[in-house]
Order: C-alpha cells, then sequence, then structure tokens
C-alpha cells in the first residue's frame, strides 16, 4: 500500500497562512490520526491530499507520484485510490442506500451490472449493515450514515482511505462502533489511511501514528502511547483538554472573561 | 490599503465602483470557464443520457402547466389590451394579428424564460447549493466523478433542448387565449379573426422565438448552476445562492432577448 509523504505544503487563503510549511510523513497500511484544534487546517490537509484544493507550494507524493504537479485528468487516475470518509457523510440524497454505494462501481463499470447488487451487500455487511439498500439517506440515523458512508468510500476498493472527523456528532457507543470498523478495515484491507479528528478517545484508539497539527505545521509525530505522555507544552495541553496553557494563551483575556463568569452563555470552542 | 492617506468621500465610491465591476468581469470569466468545462465534458465519456433525461423531465414537464397557465393569461390579456386600444381607430380586426406577432415574437420566449428561471433555476441552485455545502459535491469528486459534467452538462443541455419546446405550446395557448377572449368576451368575428392570424404571421416570427427561447434556457440553466456550485456557508448561503441565480437569470433573459431581437430583428 502507498506511503504519503507531504513535504514543505504551504497553503494560504487570501492573507491568512493555514499550512505553513507542513511535513508529514503516512507510512504505508498505517493509520495516522492528525490532531488539532478547530480551524487549525485539518480539512484543509485532507483536501489538499485528495487535490480538492490546490495548495500554494510543496509537495504530496502518493507512491512516488507528485499530486501537485498533476493536471485534472492525472488527478481523476489518482484519485481512484482514494476514499474518503465525510464529515457529515455526505451521501447523495437524491438516491437510496444502494445507489449511494454503488455510485462509483457503476461510474467505473467495475463490475456487471448484476454482480453491483452483491458487492453492495458485501460492502454494506462490512460495516454491519443489512436490509436497508432501498432506503433513503434522510431515514438513517447519524451513525447509520456514516457506515453507509463508509461502505460507499470503501466500494472501489481504495488504497486509501481518508476519514474527516469520523466520529464526531455521534453518541459514545456509536462512536466506538465506527472506531473498531476503522481498525477492522485497515486489518482485512491492509489501506494507508489518514484520520483528523479532535476527539481524543477515538484518536487513542485507532491511531499508529498520531499527528498534531498547530499553527500550520506538524509539531509532533508519535505513537498513541508517546503522544499521551508528551512533554511538548502544545501537545500536551491539547491532549488533556486543558483550558490553560500555551494555545490558549493568546485567547488569555478570553479566558479571564469566561472565569469571571461574564461569558455564561458562551461556549467554549472545542 | 496599505497607505495611511486618509480616504475621501469621492475614493470611497470610486473604491467601491471598482471593486463591484472587477467583481463583475471575475464572474462572468467564472461563467465562461464553467461553460468551457461543460463542453469538455461533452465529448468525454461518459455519456450523460440518462442524467439528461431526468433533467428534461424536471425542466420540461414539470415546467408546463405554470408555462401555460401563464401563456394563457398573456395572449388574453394581450386581446383585452389591444381590443380596448385598436377601437379608438376600428382597427379591432387586427387584434388577432398583434396577439399572435407579440406572442411568437416576443412574449411566448420571454415569459416562460422568467417562469423556468423562477422555478427550475432557484431549483438548480438551491440543489446544487445544498450538494455544495454538504460536501457531495466533494463527494462525486472522490468517487472518480467530475462534478461539472455530472450534474451541470445535463441540467444546461436539458434547459437548452426543452425551452423551445415549451415555448412551441406556449404560442399555441396564447394565441388560443387571445382567440376566446375577443371571439367569447368581445365579440369579434371568429373567421376573421383566425384569418388575420394567420394572414400576417411568418415562419421567421416563430422560429426566432424559438431561438430566444433555446438561448434563455442555456443562460438559466448555466447561471443558476453557477450560483449552486458557489454557494458557501450553510442553509444561508444556499438561500443567498439561489436568489442570486433567480435574479440573475432573470436578468439575463431580459438584457440577452434585446440584444437578440436587435440582432434578428
Amino acid at each position: 500500500m502507498p506511503t504519503i509523504e507531504i513535504r514543505g505544503l504551504t497553503k494560504r487563503f487570501g492573507n491568512k497562512v493555514v499550512l505553513d510549511g507542513l511535513d508529514l510523513t503516512v507510512p504505508g497500511g498505517r493509520n495516522t490520526v492528525v490532531i488539532g484544534g478547530s480551524g487549525t487546517g485539518k480539512s484543509v490537509l485532507l483536501k489538499c491530499v485528495l487535490g480538492l484544493l490546490r495548495a500554494d507550494e510543496g509537495e504530496i507524493r502518493i507512491g512516488g507520484e507528485d499530486v501537485m504537479k498533476m493536471d485534472e485528468r492525472e488527478l481523476v487516475r489518482v484519485r481512484r485510490r482514494f476514499g474518503m470518509l465525510f464529515q457529515g457523510a455526505a451521501l447523495f440524497d437524491s438516491m437510496n442506500v444502494e445507489d449511494n454505494v454503488a455510485f462509483a462501481l457503476r461510474r467505473l463499470h467495475k463490475y456487471p451490472e448484476r454482480q453491483i447488487r452483491n458487492v453492495v451487500e458485501e460492502k454494506l455487511a462490512m460495516v454491519g449493515l443489512y436490509n436497508i439498500q432501498s432506503l433513503m439517506p434522510s431515514e438513517l440515523s447519524g451513525g447509520m450514515k456514516k457506515r453507509v458512508g463508509l461502505a460507499r468510500a470503501i466500494a472501489s476498493e481504495p488504497e486509501i482511505l481518508l476519514y474527516d472527523e469520523p466520529t464526531t456528532g455521534l453518541d459514545p457507543i456509536m462512536a466506538d462502533v465506527i472506531n473498531e470498523l476503522i481498525i477492522r478495515l485497515r486489518v482485512s484491507l491492509g489501506v494507508t489511511s489518514i484520520s483528523i479528528t479532535h476527539d481524543m478517545k477515538s484518536a487513542y484508539k485507532i491511531a499508529d501514528h498520531i499527528a498534531m497539527l498547530y499553527k500550520g505545521k506538524i509539531i509532533e509525530v508519535a505513537t498513541a502511547e508517546e503522544i499521551r505522555h508528551s512533554t511538548n507544552p502544545v501537545v500536551s495541553q491539547f491532549v488533556e483538554g486543558r483550558a490553560q496553557g500555551p494555545i490558549t494563551a493568546e485567547h488569555e483575556e478570553f479566558i479571564r472573561f469566561v472565569r469571571r463568569g461574564g461569558g455564561s452563555g458562551v461556549q467554549e470552542e472545542q | 490599503m496599505a497607505d495611511e492617506r486618509k480616504k475621501n468621500g469621492i475614493s470611497l465610491v470610486l473604491e467601491h465602483l471598482g471593486t463591484t465591476a472587477y467583481r463583475m468581469v471575475e464572474e462572468l470569466g467564472n461563467v465562461f470557464v464553467l461553460f468551457l468545462q461543460c463542453v469538455t465534458g461533452l465529448v468525454r465519456p461518459p455519456s450523460e443520457f440518462r442524467n439528461i433525461m431526468k433533467q428534461m423531465e424536471e425542466v420540461g414537464i414539470r415546467s408546463l402547466p405554470v408555462v401555460l397557465v401563464t401563456a394563457m393569461f398573456t395572449g388574453m390579456v394581450l386581446a383585452l389590451q389591444s381590443w380596448s386600444g385598436f377601437q379608438r381607430f376600428q382597427a379591432t380586426h387586427f387584434v388577432g394579428s398583434v396577439v399572435a406577432l407579440s406572442i411568437t415574437r416576443e412574449l411566448g420566449p420571454v415569459f416562460a424564460g422568467l417562469m423556468v428561471s423562477g422555478r427550475v433555476g432557484a431549483a438548480m441552485a438551491a440543489e446544487l447549493g445544498t450538494m455544495k455545502v454538504t460536501e457531495q459535491i466533494d463527494a462525486l469528486v472522490t468517487l472518480a466523478t467530475n462534478p461539472v459534467k455530472y450534474l451541470v452538462l445535463p441540467r444546461v443541455i436539458a434547459a437548452t433542448a426543452v425551452l423551445p419546446v415549451l415555448v412551441i405550446f406556449a404560442d399555441f395557448v396564447g394565441i388560443l387565449g387571445g382567440y376566446f377572449v375577443a371571439v367569447y368576451l368581445l365579440g369579434a368575428n371568429p373567421y376573421l379573426y383566425v384569418n388575420k392570424t394567420y394572414q400576417y404571421l411568418t415562419f421567421t416570427d416563430i422560429y426566432t422565438g424559438l431561438i430566444k427561447a433555446a438561448v434563455f434556457g442555456f443562460l438559466i440553466a448555466l447561471i443558476s448552476c453557477y450560483n449552486g456550485f458557489n454557494a458557501e456557508g450553510g442553509a444561508q448561503g444556499v438561500g443567498r445562492a439561489t436568489t442570486r441565480a433567480v435574479v440573475a437569470s432573470s436578468m439575463a433573459v431580459l438584457v440577452s432577448d434585446y440584444f437578440m431581437t436587435s440582432f434578428m430583428f
């Protein structure tokens, strides 16, 4: 399975530098979890890897090929090696579950039409869903939507899976079901995967490596156990979820405001 | 701005005008790029035949009732108004010609265009906008599908092909509406009315109207899809995109109508 190497990746929106010379190596067949606060550019990173967004500088090598130098047609070819689970599942709401899961298979003519039903059933079984092919996405619960989204992502047998906040918005049990699925898919399919999350429980569970994104750079890459006991003050503040520390030091004024009780309706950003 | 000079009223106004003009040119360019992407999508497999058929049903069959009712009442009110005017110089026998020419040359295509931009343009912008903000368009890309080819191209082809057909029906029903009002309400001679309707109507009048309709369909679909594709920021963004789509495509219908008319006069 391909290794993904990201070197010096820079992405700006106007004057705002979101990714600032980011370096990250995602080893083949392993799950790398990128953690970081909201708005630190985790989603931007995934979208750059997929070529949904064009980065400004740097290189992204997928199995040795630099996607930054590719034109749209080559990108289409490379994207066939990817599957992605979106944060809100992003199921096509005009189609039922079967058509959603079969979408790429039909577009790519991967199987003859009569086999597609069986493939869909098999992929749905892999995520633990049975006999829901004719339901519409609006009839599914949040957890089911995510699992259908996962079935759709693995339908065309990708080599790389990208997870955008796989457990956000789910109850703890369903979140764990998704975690188990991610681990099982990695073991059974051997795919390379990148997950982005700020759910530390999920990160510890599914990660082979955890990388912390802060101010547009990866500041630490380590195993789950090492990250848990990291000496880097930024990392340890994040993984322990403390309100005080270097990340929030810039928002000191805000924190003091909340302390005083003045912010009794203000929800702190996660 | 980098310089610290104080801005006065005039330079603020000029700056605002400049930014607006710049944005407009930029957006026109972006719409044109979308059009070019459609053209390249047209020649590359797979063909989106089933999608085109589905959109034709949506644009054509479902818009037919509203277009027919509009055309019917336009023909009726046209008969009433021109009767009232022509009566003043004893020319009421020309009402049939006036209704037929106005409907086929101008009012049939324009009203059909406006109704379709309200109905179909809004639907396209809202659907594509929702797909954009819920990441369904990104999902299409990850599933080896070009979203422009899959979503925009079928809509543009369907609207361009179907609007002239809608206008054929609208022309017919509009002229019929005028006939009913003139003959049964105002007491026109039915034989004379039908005769005058045909006498001055040429094939050119009809087909220039149909060409206009095709162009309207094309512009409505392209503009609405563009706005949907560029929706940002949740429900509010989709609402904004829908409003912009309807306003811009209605304006495009009226503006392009003038230029096409002056060209094909």
